[in-house]
């Protein structure tokens, strides 16, 4: 068993049972605390497949970008002792069924895929976009050939910041008339 | 079985995303369902790093770029939401906000 492998199956465990305590803990910062170990271990899943500088922008802006705000929400909100409350709504059961159904049909398709996934003729360097030295060849491409997207990405998140903004602003009804 | 290869990841992107699927239907903290749909994404982003290295091409990791990019304005958007409920409605659980419910 390579190195490689281990590595896989270490992380594949951190993620799932980081992702079940993720949403069964009934203390929201506990879940919050779980879903970052879930993204470490999916950053280090990308290291593991030469995805450095996806790894770096994970631990960047997922962890320390947008679970610290997430925990900045969870303060804002008063839980009030959530140890009283019900965790699960009333459609547990037929909620689970329903997405194990989902699992098992995107597992069918996945497996009769699985021939083709691993054909070793698809994994010869194609050109230009091809992998050489990571961060550069993500620069090169978010850059040239994904330019507008981009852009357009950076237009999304002004627009999401200023929707954010309006939406959590207190509204003072005496200075508004 | 043991050598680790593109449908390892799949296997596990799919499970990811069973337990995203899960949270999001069974909880009824709003926090908690944004949670699971950052699980969600990142069972997607996997999707795309591994094909992105089976078949040498940078342009899935590219497209994760993107997915985080949205993952942050949806989470931004999603707690300015949560926050606006939270002061008119008073409650954190999505099973308690039924004003469009008759």
């Amino acid at each position: 068993m390579s190195l490689d492998s281990v590595l896989f199956y270490v992380l594949a465990a951190l993620v799932l049972g980081s992702a079940i305590m993720t949403i069964t803990r009934r203390n929201v910062v506990h879940a919050a605390v779980w879903l970052i170990s879930a993204l470490v271990g999916v950053a280090g899943l990308f290291l593991s497949r030469g995805a450095e500088f996806l790894a770096g922008v994970q631990v960047i802006v997922y962890i320390g970008g947008i679970m610290v705000l997430f925990l900045f929400v969870i303060m804002l909100v008063p839980v009030h002792d959530e140890s009283t409350q019900r965790r699960f709504s009333n459609q547990k059961w037929p909620a689970t069924v329903a997405a194990v159904a989902l699992f098992l049909w995107v597992a069918f398709i996945a497996v009769n895929g699985v021939g083709m996934l691993d054909h070793p003729g698809m994994a010869e360097p194609l050109g230009p976009g091809s992998l050489s030295e990571n961060s550069e060849a993500v620069g090169l491409v978010l850059f040239s050939q994904y330019l507008l997207p981009f852009e357009l990405a950076s237009i999304l998140l002004l627009v999401a910041i200023i929707g954010a903004i309006v939406m959590s602003k207190t509204r003072n009804r005496e200075t508004e008339s | 079985m043991l050598e680790v290869t593109t449908s390892h990841y799949v296997v596990l992107s799919t499970l990811l995303m069973l337990i995203g699927v899960i949270g999001i239907l069974i909880r009824r903290n709003i926090l908690v369902l944004l949670m699971s749909v950052e699980l969600i994404l990142n069972a997607v982003n996997i999707n795309l790093v591994a094909f992105s290295a089976s078949l040498q091409q940078v342009h899935g990791q590219v497209f994760s770029i993107f997915v985080i990019t949205v993952a942050a304005a949806e989470a931004a958007v999603g707690l300015g939401i949560l926050i606006a409920l939270f002061r008119n409605k008073q409650t954190v659980h999505a099973d308690e906000i039924d004003l469009l419910r008759w």
